[in-house]
């Protein structure tokens, strides 16, 4: 069904049927990544614009509140987990073979997995991942198909943000810094590729964005790495571009705002979660981390370009278009890594092609996306305490006094930001995008006052101090000012958890602070359907299979799928 | 280790911290923690983490000659702590061809080559092969997140207000609820490290009941402590139901009554009527006011309350 639309609507628009009509059973065309998010979910986002905006509405405001459980899966990562206790825990069975890879010694993480990264769905299977594992489920029943592991040489373990696809094969990362392909209906391994030198501590945890014949794929440093993104051939996995996110060599734009080459060699900018695609420019554009070292940023005066920057490549070159750094000189581990939200939108009248991101350190940006021109600035962390005010470029002046210092600098946001990764959404139904405001207070010490720096994450030690209001939010992206924010209830503070979905049938979904799943209608913010299944650990989604619309969303090991029943 | 310190922190004091970055603030609610979403330092997942440097070690002897070529020929440059040093010396501990380096190979071919502005050392091979043993040994210490091996200790004075101003900032802004001689009488005896102090009483986690650690725990069994979150829910019939606030979200609220009996209510929209009495309110308001100087001087006016 799916297949035959797909080869039609490619047929159609005279893409690469050579490639169809040689390989029928073609999973996922790559042009069908184009289209607007419908019934399957195929790429980390749903589709290129990082909406998160489903066309889908048979569950909207009038018959959410009938949403009912449709089934529950539990996932055992790591080998011996085969049978029907393993991927298939209360889920009818399961009992694959596990599928062994990879090249070091070790199988991390065995036990519950921890999902925390988006499901794809395509041609009624599910695949899901964690750390150095991947699943194929029957999206029907959670029903295990496969399931592959990696034998990892070690690595930061904390997650993976999902698998892509392209035609009938599967692209994951490994922490230990490989992009290893599957056959997407077997589990069997294609190849994989080492895309970042572990001994320099490169983790790798995204999700690979697939454009045309480009498997994009970034990477995370904590020690003072240089950050990049990488394009590799989809067939090959050979590597068509590398693009530092830092000056590399003399002469690189951006070295005047770092002290020197070796600063900005160790500077850091990460490009930790993936990004989104303007098909008209083919510029990819993504967010990036914080420079280094994090806290003490004494050794690196400048603003540090490209870090914490919405930066835009073009996707057949590699060579960056524009960028807009949305946090000048970070000291305080507030990445702007977060996917951002392209929107076609109207600003004083005139049609304009935008893209807003939220960023961890409590500011709203609006950028013209074909040319980097700034729109928006507005602050949406409404405790944010750490800028003197805004340039005339709409970058936001950091207020140096609210580094870390001996005697302690009281700072809001706290390190782990008023948003991270979870990510957000965007209606435009509504015109509004959609973040969790988590608002907070730390007091940030220096504890390594070293003239040369410390190195990555240390120098520094923090303490919580309390919590401030925190929000689901709802942001105008023509003038940054929130239209509406439902305040958590509840006097231990903390926000809502895991990202965000929207849809045309008026709901949002989402976790909240006290470990429920909630519906919030899109226009007012009023919960409208809840199911307390602990906190949720990644981003909510939907398709539609069988007539019936699905909304399939982690807690952990735990995936639950709702429907009307 | 200090994740964990951190974690229990945040946790005791019940506010949103993270001693982490790529996860999001997950805080649990009362009662029921959701799974922990955080955690970048190595081994975020369940289980043991992996080393950030795993390279085998040399023999301590090989280490310790290492060590004393270094001190020779390289500390003047990269620094006794290998993080670089004032004649420009690179840092060590972030070095790629430092990290890549298994047997002084790549460490080997520079110190005999020379890079720049290093002058080449002429070094037999087991000195190039010690120095580099040295060097690794150094990196397999560097801890998490990419932070450098702890150095010496260093004094730190966090007491860097003054006591006077603190003291007026104290009478304006705190006294209604507190008194030097009263219930933070002796508070810096119960505070020595004054960082302790700043966090206890910036956060108002200070005093008994359950954000307390360590001080003031003089109410007596069963009575209400000070740092007790009440809740009052007022039903449809009138009847009040007064207790300890257990959680709180959109759709329920629970509390314990007196007698230790637990209840809880549906909530629906502004139904039933809750009233919340949270006596860090005034904490949490704060937070929003202070300056770093407000803060310092309030901090050295309570480390003289001995």
């Amino acid at each position: 069904m799916m297949i035959k639309q797909l080869t039609l609507a490619a047929s159609a628009l005279g893409l690469s049927t050579v490639l169809l009509s040689g390989q029928a059973q073609v999973l996922v065309d790559p042009a069908s990544l184009l289209k607007p998010l419908g019934e399957s979910w195929p790429t980390y986002s749903g589709d290129y614009t990082g909406r998160r905006f489903s066309a889908l509405k048979q569950v909207n405001k009038t018959t959410v509140k009938n949403l009912s459980l449709a089934w529950i899966v539990r996932l055992t990562a790591g080998a011996g987990a085969a049978g029907g206790g393993g991927g298939g825990r209360g889920g009818g069975g399961g009992g694959s073979d596990v599928i062994m890879g990879g090249v070091g010694t070790e199988i991390a993480g065995a036990g519950p997995a921890n999902v925390k990264g988006a499901i794809l769905m395509v041609n009624d299977v599910l695949y899901v991942s964690s750390p150095d594992n991947v699943w194929a489920l029957d999206a029907r029943d959670g029903r295990e198909l496969w399931h592959y592991v990696w034998r990892t040489r070690g690595g930061t373990h904390i997650g993976n943000r999902g698998v892509a696809i392209w035609n009938n094969y599967l692209f994951f990362e490994t922490p230990d810094d490989y992009l290893v392909s599957l056959d997407a209906k077997t589990g069997k391994e294609r190849w994989h590729v080492e895309i970042a030198d572990f001994d320099e501590q490169y983790f790798s945890t995204p999700a690979p964005i697939i454009v045309g014949n480009h498997v994009l794929v970034g990477t995370g440093n904590d020690l003072d790495m240089p950050g990049f993104l990488q394009s590799f051939d989809p067939e090959t996995g050979k590597l068509q571009w590398k693009f530092y996110t830092v000056p590399m060599n003399p002469g690189d734009p951006g070295l005047e705002t770092w002290p020197s080459l070796d600063a900005a060699r160790h500077g850091g900018g990460q490009v930790w979660v993936p990004g989104v695609y303007d098909p008209e420019t083919k510029l990819y554009i993504f967010g990036t981390g914080n420079p280094t070292p994090g806290y003490t940023g004494v050794a690196r005066k400048g603003d540090n370009l490209f870090t914490c920057s919405l930066v835009a490549v073009n996707v057949d070159t590699g060579k960056m278009a524009w960028y807009f750094q949305t946090s000048a000189h970070d000291t305080h581990d507030w990445d702007s890594a977060q996917t951002p939200i392209l929107i076609d939108g109207t600003i004083n009248g005139k049609p304009r092609k935008l893209v807003s991101t939220a960023s961890r350190n409590g500011y709203f940006y609006t950028v013209d996306r074909v040319s980097g021109e700034h729109v928006v600035t507005s602050k949406f962390g409404t405790a944010s305490n750490w800028a003197n005010g805004l340039r005339p470029t709409g970058v936001v002046e950091p207020n140096p006094g609210k580094e870390a210092t001996i005697p302690g600098s009281l700072v809001s946001p706290v390190e782990g930001g008023v948003t991270n990764w979870p990510p957000a959404a965007y209606s435009p139904d509504t015109g509004l995008f959609y973040v969790h405001e988590r608002n907070g207070f730390n007091i940030v010490y220096l504890t390594d006052p070293d003239p040369r720096g410390s190195m990555g994450l240390g120098g520094k030690t923090t303490s919580g101090v309390g919590a401030a209001p925190s929000y689901l939010t709802a942001i105008d992206y023509k003038t940054g000012k929130a239209a509406w924010r439902h305040q958590f209830p509840g006097v231990t503070g903390g926000g809502g958890s895991g990202g965000i979905l929207a849809t045309a049938g008026g709901v949002l979904f989402t976790g909240d602070a006290g470990g429920n799943f909630v519906s919030f209608d899109a226009n007012t913010g009023k919960p409208l359907w809840h199911a307390r299944i602990g906190g949720i650990s990644n981003a909510p989604e939907t398709y539609l299979l069988d007539g019936l619309q699905y909304v399939l969303v982690a807690v952990g090991d735990a995936l639950y799928a709702f429907r009307l029943n | 280790m200090k994740h964990v310190l951190a974690a229990l922190l945040s946790l005791i004091l019940a506010v949103t911290v993270r001693a982490t970055a790529q996860g999001p603030p997950t805080p649990p609610p009362a009662g029921q923690a959701p799974p922990v979403q955080g955690g970048r330092g190595a081994g975020g997942q369940a289980g043991r983490g992996f080393p950030a440097q795993q390279k085998p070690l040399a023999d301590p002897a090989v280490i310790a000659r290492g060590k004393t070529l270094y001190e020779i020929s390289c500390r003047s440059c990269h620094g006794a702590d290998l993080r670089g040093g004032d004649m420009a010396g690179p840092n060590l501990l972030r070095s790629q061809i430092a990290l890549n380096d298994n047997d002084g190979e790549s460490i080997g071919e520079i110190v005999r080559t020379g890079r720049g502005e290093m002058a080449p050392f002429d070094l037999p091979l087991d000195s190039v092969k010690a120095i580099a043993a040295y060097i690794r040994s150094i990196l397999a210490t560097a801890r998490g997140q990419g932070s450098p091996p702890a150095g010496p200790r260093v004094e730190l004075n966090v007491l860097v207000g003054d006591a006077t101003a603190g003291q007026a900032y104290f009478a304006a802004n705190c006294s209604s609820c507190h008194s030097p001689t009263g219930d933070l009488n002796g508070l810096a005896q119960r505070y020595a490290d004054p960082m302790a102090l700043q966090n206890a009483w910036v956060s108002g986690g200070g005093g008994g009941g359950r954000g307390g650690r360590g001080g003031g725990g003089a109410a007596p069994a069963g009575a209400p402590s000070r740092r007790e979150v009440r809740v009052t829910v007022t039903l449809a019939s009138g009847e009040k139901v007064e207790g300890r606030l257990g959680r709180i979200d959109d759709f329920i609220v629970t509390l314990t009554q007196a007698d230790g009996t637990s209840r809880s209510f549906r909530r629906d929209g502004d139904l039933p009527r809750i009233d919340i009495r949270d006596p860090l309110d005034a904490h949490k308001k704060l937070l929003l006011v202070y300056t770093d100087t407000d803060m310092h001087n309030v901090t050295a006016f309570l480390a003289t309350l001995k």
